[in-house]
């Protein structure tokens, strides 16, 4: 987790920490899908998070979903302060047992900074070597780079200035 | 990428899937709103603008079904996607005949949703700029309400043009359902008089006292039946333009009439003393050949020469086949938007049947020809059966079996003399050598109802 951390303080120039929440989320298990309502699990997480931060994003290893969709790697609301990522599907390459851990690391860390981004109202983005590129799949979580691209920086640093930043 | 322009409203009964399914379209730049339920959506609907309607297919009142229906008739333009569980696979097939772009199986995949979107904005786009190109290029092929990609209309339409800033007197020939008067008043609507009115006159409709009032106007007492006094289409369209139809028609008084007011700007009502003075631009019109008229002294020389200041001719249909298609296309869609139908194409074998015909009643009837084929045709192609009409001609019939009465054959051949001039009764009445008055009344008496102007 702290290779994650240092990686989210990097790209999004935010302070950040680990912290681990003494409890967990309850009815989010779907009994019929064995999957958890990222939507409730981000609804939890904004009455849970510690008060001191400005962003909260939740690592779970359990698999999660919305309704509609068989699953998802990680729900974020838009413009808000919480986000979820799950790293049941990214601990394992498609076809193969499992990943070299440093390649699950890198995923998590992308998926976080991704799912963040949104946080600070990034959308997806066009340019597939940028974190905020869309990716449903692994081979698209590998196949994008780790830092936003030029554009999203940019975007980044402007909603930061509207929303206030962490000194600011 | 710029998706804020892709409107996509999401129907669902449960929160939790309008909350999740918002928030992940959201993510890829859509403008997202949803409808807890089918009215709402369409309150929605009929608000605003929308470009993808991604609808659930179980809700409690109105169903998907019933909001897929609503779009189609409120928001045409709008996609409609069907969400629906497994076992309603059926029903989501229902929906696809009823104009659904595609469905989607609870839960889909994510890869799936996102590859659908794409698929629709791109193809949304497409058609804009579809339509857009279209609009472009009709500019270029019309000139007001007449449409050609033919060489000789162009000049036309440029010539036209040209006259439309002058005030000369502009005489239009050409063949009925040319489209003299669409050329008349497209030459009003673009010369400075355009404020003024339009006013236009059908010489051969009228005997020639009628004729007389209805161009002059008549002071009261000035003959039976003039109650009143009553001004005239030349006081009428002061200020603007006066459409002369069928000038060729016009009696030899009246011609000297006119010929007075062309050189005076002035004239009296019938019965009347006073001199108007009146400022009109002229555009007369005729499919007769006046300068054989002229040649058998059925028409004034000088007034020829005042009338035919800038002479403009129109060709016939047949002289610019190349006109078919665009000219099909652009009836059927307005034919479609009158009927409330769908009208896509005629036929490749409709087509062929089209350019090999001569049209005598040039554009005219070939709007007559496509409004009855749309009529009968059962889809949206219209086809050789539908546009039968053209072949009616070559059938042969046998024995004594569904032979006419001779009141029948008399009202069948006026209904053909009139189709194949485009309606115009003094042609008609020309061909079928008798007077106008006798042929009025036959149409009356066998109810064939004279073909509005129309041509394009």
């Amino acid at each position: 987790m702290e290779e994650v951390r240092a990686q989210v303080e990097r790209v999004l120039r935010y302070p950040a920490r680990v912290w681990t929440s003494p409890e967990r989320p309850v009815d989010t298990l779907d009994p019929a899908r064995g999957q958890h309502l990222s939507t409730r699990i981000l609804r939890w997480l904004l009455a849970a998070r510690p008060p001191e931060a400005d962003r909260v994003v939740a690592v779970t290893d359990v698999d999660l979903f919305i309704p509609v969709l068989t699953f998802v790697f990680g729900e974020a609301q838009l413009r808000g302060s919480a986000a979820v990522v799950s790293t049941a599907r990214l601990r394992s390459n498609p076809g193969a047992p499992s990943a070299d851990p440093r390649v699950v690391t890198a995923r998590v860390a992308k998926e976080c900074i991704h799912e963040l981004g949104h946080t600070f109202g990034l959308i997806h983005c066009d340019d597939p070597r940028c974190v905020m590129a869309r990716s449903v799949s692994v081979p698209q979580v590998d196949a994008k780079g780790g830092a936003l691209c030029r554009d999203c920086r940019i975007r980044l640093e402007e909603s930061r200035r509207e929303v206030g930043g962490p000194h600011g | 990428m710029d998706n804020r322009k892709t409107r996509i409203l999401v129907v669902d009964d449960e929160e939790i899937v309008r909350e999740s399914m918002a928030g992940w379209l959201e993510k890829d730049g859509y403008t997202v709103a949803t409808a807890p339920d089918g009215p709402t959506a369409v309150e929605r609907l009929r608000a605003e603008p929308w470009s993808i309607l991604l609808v659930d297919l179980k809700m409690p009142g109105m169903d998907g079904l019933g909001v897929l229906e609503e779009a189609r008739k409120l928001r045409p333009d709008a996609v409609v996607v069907i969400m629906t569980a497994y076992a309603t696979v059926d029903t989501a097939v229902t929906a696809m005949k009823m104009g659904a772009f595609d469905y989607l199986v609870k839960p889909f995949d994510p890869e799936e949703l996102s590859l659908l979107t794409q698929k629709i904005v791109a193809q949304q786009a497409l058609a804009r700029e579809n339509i857009l190109l279209r609009k472009v290029l009709k500019r270029e092929y019309r000139f007001r309400d007449l449409l050609s990609n033919s060489p000789k209309m162009h000049a036309v339409f440029d010539l036209a043009r040209v006259a439309a800033r002058s005030h000369s007197t502009i005489l239009v020939q050409g063949e009925s359902g040319t489209g003299k008067e669409l050329l008349a008043r497209a030459i009003h609507v673009e010369s400075p008089r355009s404020t003024g009115p339009f006013v236009a006159v059908s010489c051969a409709a009228l005997t020639e006292t009628l004729l007389e009032s209805e161009l002059f106007g008549h002071e009261k007492g000035a003959f039976t039946g003039a109650v009143s006094r009553r001004k005239g289409k030349f006081e009428a369209a002061h200020g603007g333009t006066l459409f002369l139809d069928e000038i060729g028609d016009v009696s030899p008084k009246l011609q000297l009439d006119l010929l007075r007011v062309l050189e005076e700007r002035r004239f009296s009502r019938v019965g009347g003393t006073e001199s108007i003075q009146v400022d009109v631009r002229i555009i007369a019109a005729t499919n007769r050949d006046l300068k054989k008229a002229l040649e058998d002294g059925r028409f004034r020389e000088d007034l020829y020469y005042r009338l035919n200041v800038i002479p403009i001719t129109l060709p016939p249909l047949r002289q610019r086949r190349e006109d078919l298609p665009l000219l099909v296309e652009h009836f059927l869609e307005h034919l479609g938007v009158e009927l409330g139908r769908k009208l896509e194409a005629v036929s490749a074998e409709g087509m062929r049947l089209l350019t090999a015909h001569d049209w005598p009643g040039n554009v005219r009837e070939l709007r007559n020809v496509l409004e009855r084929a749309a009529v009968v045709a059962s889809g949206p192609i219209l086809d050789v059966a539908d546009l039968g009409l053209l072949e009616v001609h070559t059938e042969e019939r046998q024995g004594s079996e569904g032979l006419a009465s001779l009141e029948e054959v008399e009202r069948r051949h006026i209904a053909e003399v009139l189709r194949r001039t485009g309606g115009n009764v003094s042609h008609a009445a020309r061909i079928l050598g008798i007077d106008r008055v006798t042929l009025y009344s036959k149409i009356k008496r066998y109810e064939l109802r004279k073909e509005p102007e129309s041509g394009t």
